[in-house]
Formats: C-alpha cells, sequence, structure tokens
C-alpha cells in the first residue's frame, strides 16, 4: 500500500467531517481502511486458490496453490488484527476518558507495521520458496500456516504491538480504568505473550505443532473471544445504550465460560500429532464445552437488543454485530463441535470438514464485529449522523451486503461440509488416508461438485463485499439528520 | 442494584473469570511439562532421529484398539548406517526444506496444514512407491521432479517444480521416514503400508 491510497480518503475526510474526531479515532481510520484492502486481497487470493481445485492448470508454476492460500490467510489474519487494533484505538480515549498517550508514536507505528506487512507479501509473492536453510526462514517464509511471516517480521510485529500495548495501556493508566478496559488489556498481554510461542525453530514437528498451536488455537479460541467480547461490550452500549453494569458481568461471565473451557479445550489439536493419549480425554470434553460461553453471547446480545426494542442509533453496526452473535455460535460453536470428539476427528482430521469450519468460524466470529465496528466508527466521522431506520437510499446498500456476505459464506461453508463428509468416508474411513485414497476422495461426484459450488458461493460472498465497501465509502455522506440518541438516563 | 443476588452480581463473576482463567492456565502449564516430555524425540512417543536406520510398519494394535508404528530391524537409508548426530542433521535438513518450500500450504503433516495433496504423515509408507527396493530412488526422483513423475490419478492436480535439490530431498525423506515412526494414537485410521521385507 502506498502513503497515497491512504492519505487521500483521510485528507478528504478531515475536511468533510464535522465533530472533531480523537488522535485515536483518526489512527483507527487508518487501520480500519488497510484492513479492508486486506480483506479485498484475501478474497481475490481465496478465488484463485479455490479455481486450482477446478482447473489445476489455472497459474501452476506461477503463482502456485501454496503462495496463494498462504496469501489468503496471512491477509486474513493482519486484516482482522487491523481491525481490532483500529477498534481499539477507536475506544480507548472514550474509555479511558483522556487523550491518547503517544499519538506521534502510535502514527509512526502504523506506517512502520503498514510498511513491513506490505514487504513480506511481495516477498511471498515474488520470492515464494527458498532453499532448506536457516535464512529461508528468516528472510522468506517459516512454512507454518496462518504464521509463516518470516522471523523477522515476527521480531518486527512483536515490537509494533509493544508500542500498541504501551498507547493503550498508559492511556488507561492516565484516564481511567474500567472493567471492560482491565480485561481488554490484561487479554492483550496473553494475546502478545502467545504469539512468542510460535517465533522458534525446532526439527521435532510434534514439538513444532505443539507450540504452533499455542498461538493458533488460544489465540482464536480463547483471547481474540474474549477480545471481541470487549470490543462488543463498548459497542452495545454504544449503539444500543446498554448499561454498563449489566455488559460488564456479562463479560466477566463470558470470561470464565471462554477459558474455562478454551484453554484445556486446545486439546482438540493434541489427538494425533504424538502427543499422550490422556489428551483425547481432556481435549475431547474441555472443547466440547466450549460452545457453551459462544451460547452465553448470542443470549447477551439477543437480550440486550430486545431489551431496547431494537431501537439503536446504528442499524448496520447493531445488524453486524447480531450476526457476530451468531456467526460465531454456528462458525465455532456448532461447526467446532461437530467435529471436536476424536471418535469423530479421527476421519474427519485435516478435510474439508476443517476448512468447512474454519470459514464459517473466522467469518462469523471475527469478520462480522471488526465490520459492525466500521460502521459504528464511520457514522462518528460522518458527523454523528442518523443511521437508523429510513436512510436515504433505504439502506439496501447494507442489508444486500450483509445478505450476501452471509449467504456465500454459508454456501461455502455448506459445500465444503458435503466435499468433507464424502473425503472423510471415502479417503479416511475407506481407503485408509493413502495417496491413492486421496484422489478417489477427490475424484468423487459429490466432491467435484462441492468445489463449484463452493466457487459460486465465493463470487457471491465477493459481491457482498464489493457492496460493503462501496456502502462504507458512501453511508452518511450527505445525511443531515444527527443520530439518534439511544442513552437511556441511567446511563453511567 | 443492592438486590442483586450473588449469584448475578458483578463482583462474584469477576472472581470467577480470575480463578478459573488462573486455574486452568496451572493445569495447561503442568500439563505442559509432562507433554513436551513426552514427545521429545527418543522418547516412546517420538523416537530418536536414528530410527531412520531402522525398518518402520504400522500396525493395528489390539490393545490399544489402534494404530501404531512398529520398529522393526536394521534397514539404513540410502544404505548407510547413519549416528544419532548424523541422523538428527538429516531430518534437519528435511524439516528445514519443508518450512522453506512451504509444503503445508498444500499438504497436510500430522493431519495438519493444507487440503490441496495428501496427508504426508506417512508418505514414506505409502503403497505408491511400490516396494521398500524401489522406495528411496521413487522418492528421490518424485521430489527433485514431480512434474514429470506426475501420477495425479487423473485429475492433473500435480506437484510443481520447486527447485529440491537431491541433498534436500534425502533431508526431506529422511524427515518423512522419521515422521512414519512417531506414535499419533492411530490417526490415519487404516492405512496399509506398502510390503516391506521381514523385521
Ligand atoms: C503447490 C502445492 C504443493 C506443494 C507446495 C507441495 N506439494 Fe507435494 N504434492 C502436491 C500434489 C498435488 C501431489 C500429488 C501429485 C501427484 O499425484 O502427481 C503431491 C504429492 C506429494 C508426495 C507424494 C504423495 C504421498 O502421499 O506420498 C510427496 C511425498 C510430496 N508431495 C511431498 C512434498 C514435499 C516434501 C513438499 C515440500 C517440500 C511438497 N510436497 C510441496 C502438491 C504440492
Ligand atoms: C471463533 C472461533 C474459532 C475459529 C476462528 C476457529 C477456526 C479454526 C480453523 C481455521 C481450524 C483449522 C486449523 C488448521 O488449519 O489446521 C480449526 C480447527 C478446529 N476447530 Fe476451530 N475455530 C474456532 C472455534 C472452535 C470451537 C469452539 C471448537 C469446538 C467446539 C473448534 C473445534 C475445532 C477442531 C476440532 C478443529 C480441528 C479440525 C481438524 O482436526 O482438522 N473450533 N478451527
Ligand atoms: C471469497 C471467497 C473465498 C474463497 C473462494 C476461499 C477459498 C479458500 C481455499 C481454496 C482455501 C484452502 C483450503 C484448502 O486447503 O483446501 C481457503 C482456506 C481458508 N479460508 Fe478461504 N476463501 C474465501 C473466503 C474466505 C473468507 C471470507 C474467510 C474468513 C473470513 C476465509 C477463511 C479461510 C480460512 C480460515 C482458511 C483455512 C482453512 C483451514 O485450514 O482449515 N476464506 N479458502
Ligand atoms: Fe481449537
Amino acid at each position: 500500500m502506498s502513503t497515497a491510497v491512504l492519505d487521500a480518503p483521510i485528507a478528504a475526510a478531515r475536511a468533510a467531517a464535522s465533530p472533531a474526531l480523537s488522535a485515536g479515532q483518526r489512527l483507527a481510520l487508518k487501520y480500519f481502511l488497510a484492513a479492508m484492502v486486506l480483506f479485498l486481497a484475501q478474497t481475490a487470493f481465496g478465488l484463485l486458490a479455490g479455481l486450482q481445485f477446478i482447473y489445476p492448470e489455472f497459474l501452476f508454476g506461477v503463482l502456485d496453490f501454496n503462495v496463494n492460500r498462504m496469501v489468503h490467510l496471512n491477509a486474513m489474519i493482519v486484516w482482522m488484527l487491523y481491525g481490532f487494533i483500529g477498534s481499539i484505538y477507536w475506544l480507548v480515549e472514550d474509555e479511558a476518558g483522556t487523550e491518547l498517550v503517544g499519538a506521534r508514536l502510535a502514527n509512526v507505528n502504523f506506517w512502520i507495521l503498514t510498511a513491513a506487512v506490505t514487504v513480506v507479501v511481495i516477498v511471498y509473492l515474488v520470492v515464494q520458496v527458498g532453499s532448506g536453510t536457516r535464512a529461508s526462514i528468516w528472510l522468506i517464509n517459516e512454512g507454518r500456516e496462518y504464521i509463516e511471516a518470516p522471523r523477522w517480521a515476527d521480531i518486527g510485529i512483536v515490537v509494533c504491538m509493544g508500542v500498541f500495548f504501551y498507547n493503550v495501556a498508559a492511556t488507561f493508566m492516565k484516564g481511567r480504568w474500567s472493567g471492560i478496559s482491565g480485561t481488554l488489556v490484561l487479554d492483550l498481554i496473553a494475546l502478545a505473550g502467545l504469539y512468542l510461542a510460535g517465533m522458534f525453530y525446532t526439527t521435532n514437528l510434534s514439538v513444532d505443532q505443539y507450540w504452533w498451536w499455542w498461538v493458533v488455537h488460544l489465540w482464536v479460541e480463547a483471547t481474540w473471544e474474549v477480545l471481541v467480547g470487549c470490543i462488543m461490550a463498548w459497542g452495545l452500549m454504544k449503539t444500543l445504550g446498554a448499561r454498563r453494569s449489566i455488559v460488564t458481568t456479562w463479560l466477566y461471565i463470558e470470561v470464565a465460560l471462554m477459558f474455562g473451557s478454551g484453554i484445556l479445550g486446545l486439546g482438540h489439536h493434541y489427538f494425533w500429532i504424538g502427543t499422550p493419549e490422556y489428551w483425547l480425554a481432556l481435549g475431547g470434553f474441555f472443547s466440547a464445552l466450549e460452545p457453551i460461553p459462544l451460547v452465553a453471547m448470542v443470549v447477551h446480545a439477543v437480550y440486550d437488543a430486545g431489551r431496547h426494542g431494537f431501537r439503536s442509533n446504528n442499524h448496520p453496526a447493531l445488524a453486524w454485530l447480531i450476526a457476530h452473535a451468531f456467526g460465531n455460535f454456528l462458525g465455532a460453536g456448532v461447526w467446532g463441535f461437530m467435529q471436536t470428539l476424536p471418535q469423530i476427528n479421527l476421519y474427519t482430521h485435516g478435510t474439508q470438514w476443517s476448512s468447512s469450519h474454519g470459514h464459517l468460524a473466522f467469518f462469523g466470529a471475527y469478520a462480522t464485529i471488526v465490520i459492525a465496528f466500521i460502521y459504528i466508527a464511520l457514522q462518528k466521522w460522518r458527523g454523528d449522523v442518523w443511521m437508523s431506520a429510513g436512510l436515504p437510499d433505504g439502506g439496501w446498500k447494507w442489508k444486500w451486503s450483509l445478505g450476501l456476505q452471509c449467504v456465500g459464506v454459508m454456501g461455502m461453508t455448506m459445500a465444503m461440509l458435503i466435499a468433507g463428509y464424502e473425503q472423510a468416508f471415502v479417503e479416511r474411513a475407506m481407503g485408509g488416508s493413502t495417496w491413492q485414497a486421496y484422489f478417489e476422495g477427490q475424484t468423487q461426484p459429490w466432491f467435484i461438485q462441492a468445489m463449484y459450488w463452493r466457487m459460486a458461493f465465493g463470487v457471491v460472498m465477493t459481491a457482498g463485499m464489493l457492496i460493503l465497501f462501496w456502502d462504507l465509502l458512501t453511508i452518511g455522506r450527505n445525511e443531515t439528520r444527527p443520530a439518534k440518541d439511544v442513552h437511556a438516563p441511567d446511563e453511567v | 442494584m443492592s438486590d442483586t443476588p450473588w449469584w448475578a452480581s458483578q463482583d462474584f463473576w469477576r472472581k470467577c473469570a480470575i480463578f478459573v482463567t488462573a486455574f486452568m492456565a496451572v493445569i495447561l502449564i503442568i500439563l505442559t511439562f509432562d507433554t513436551v516430555d513426552a514427545i521429545t524425540s527418543g522418547s516412546d512417543r517420538v523416537p530418536a532421529y536414528d530410527v531412520i536406520n531402522y525398518r518402520i510398519g504400522y500396525e493395528f494394535d489390539a490393545e490399544r484398539n489402534m494404530y501404531a508404528p512398529v520398529i522393526g530391524g536394521e534397514a539404513p537409508l540410502f544404505a548407510t548406517m547413519h549416528t544419532e548426530e548424523e541422523a538428527r542433521a538429516l531430518v534437519d535438513l528435511g524439516k528445514l526444506t519443508v518450512q522453506a518450500k512451504n509444503c503445508m500450504n498444500c499438504h497436510t503433516l500430522l493431519g495438519n496444514g493444507a487440503y490441496y495433496a495428501p496427508d504426508l504423515t506417512k508418505a514414506w509408507l505409502d503403497p505408491g512407491w511400490g516396494n521398500e527396493q524401489s522406495r528411496e530412488l521413487l522418492m528421490t526422483l518424485f521430489l527433485t521432479d514431480p512434474v514429470s513423475n506426475a501420477r495425479t490419478f487423473g485429475t492433473n492436480r500435480r506437484m510443481p517444480d520447486l527447485g529440491i535439490t537431491d541433498e534436500e530431498a534425502r533431508g526431506v525423506i529422511a524427515f518423512l521416514k522419521w515422521l512414519s515412526a512417531v506414535d499419533t494414537n492411530g490417526f490415519p485410521h487404516g492405512f496399509e503400508p506398502l510390503p516391506q521385507g521381514g523385521p
């Protein structure tokens, strides 16, 4: 991303925006814009990778599947992290009741991080692979799913996260603490600390994967869940005027349930990687409990929304928050649960089942809430304008983009689930997972058709995403009505 | 809010959250010590690297009710007996190559990774290599030139030429042989290895 891409819209906005945004909020907008650019990259490379299942000749030897998939996944992880960082910068001053401590440093930090991400992606695309040396792992890519970033970039990311963390924690220290901010800061420490578990090399693949899952699982099924819980709590207060004492209590309940099940739920990845047999029981048991906090979150969101008669000051944001609650429950809770018992996972492990679950969970739990937050931010940026019922165009853009994306992801998920079922039977249960059995699975009609359906729904999803961008660029632009006031008199 | 029952109070749930998190984290740390010990190479579950000097089988273990690797008699890799140090260096080269060439964004290893190509956990034992005598040669040829040696079973989904050298291929093969000897609690289930000579 060049400077111009980001600066032009932001400068234009600065001129247009009426209520002065705080330093943290201006920074948040940059993170959100970069996040959306990466979201676009994610889907583009997802479509390329998906096409290669159908046309294996396509870009063969030029941009191979592994490269496309790596960019698909890294763009996703980074855009979501950008979305979280942006959301936190957005709310930190409001929540702390004071100005951001190191606004200048935070800005420099954004540009360094973004430049590093750009270099990493260019190296992925141009250099692609290296020779079997440590230098390749330091400079090109680490070859470990989701955290492929070469070691130099790992170190850079840790430093940037440190600067971010300092900014957030010091701002709360200068201002005031709350239940939400306390939870958030502790969670950020854990989140950053876990990344370190992925920053070493070992010959032993079992040890490698043991720690690799600490990063991946303890991120998405523990620390990220709590992080979005904090963001959600703040979001419900802002969009609905929910009471602070209620959202804070719910947040604690969610933390207790999420960490209570998710920390040892890690064991559902320790069934087959060489780790001892006791993980079959432990992992199966605790991960089977993980849907409980996700149900609690749905109850919480729907209860709060219902209690306020769905009267929100920001309809698109509220709709995406509800989509988050259900998406999280379905994608993580239901789709995760389906394959989490070892008796089942023995056959579904490493098939399209996993991919089916991965798509619905990441989209449902994390893409949704970042988008919700961007709507919250845009509303203020465009001048704290009306975003409830009765938008000039009837709000068709946000409604269609939400609908198309949800239908698209759900369709892809179902297609992959069917493919996964077939794979579990043919490749795993009947064929014993040999080279030949693998291809027997890949050539069944059910599988081949599913790959076409995945592409079709991927296009639907992409269309929804493009409409989303259009809506984000235009919503509230010419609006003159002020935002609806939702704050109950007893608001703290 | 003085009429809030204790079980709905913020204070109660804050304490709960802290206690539960701390408790689970401590359990995980304790288990980690035990597990890391159990998966350090040279343990019962994860063999030492010089296991590449021996014949490796995969059989159903009725007592455990799952498939498990069986370490047999001497069967040196590339007709050379390796010391533990030499074996470690070779497997290490293989592991580095696997990471640097990004195999896991097409394949799964131990079932984790990508789903575009076969699982490699038992690739060393795959019936596709014919028999024990042809295996090392066919694997080397395949890894160094997967395009000319493609099989693809009618799909045309080929593995690209990743520029793997002969030396790196030997490392990868050693790594895959070692990997096939890791006790994975019966994953993959029902896998029948290629025919190998006596013990
Ligand atoms: C771009 C995707 C891609 C990458 C990257 C890739 N492979 Fe493959 N691999 C394939 C495909 C597709 C097949 C099946 C090819 C065939 O049947 O001709 C395959 C087949 C194999 C096989 C034989 C299958 C079996 O079950 O034994 C081995 C071994 C193998 N690859 C090892 C590797 C190693 C080691 C690496 C990394 C150094 C690697 N592959 C990287 C796609 C890939
Ligand atoms: C938002 C939360 C979650 C996200 C984003 C998520 C995402 C993922 C992803 C991407 C994978 C594939 C990993 C790989 O590439 O190898 C995965 C695997 C898995 N997930 Fe989740 N997950 C979430 C929650 C859950 C929950 C709550 C459960 C259980 C109830 C669960 C159960 C599993 C299992 C069993 C696997 C292993 C699949 C296999 O064996 O291949 N997940 N998850
Ligand atoms: C635009 C449509 C999309 C297409 C065509 C697509 C396609 C793909 C493909 C082909 C893979 C590789 C799966 C494999 O190894 O076999 C993949 C992996 C993945 N994609 Fe997508 N994708 C799309 C959108 C998304 C979205 C919106 C998300 C989440 C927000 C997402 C999250 C993931 C995840 C988590 C994985 C890893 C799954 C795993 O390892 O189990 N994708 N995608
Ligand atoms: Fe997990």
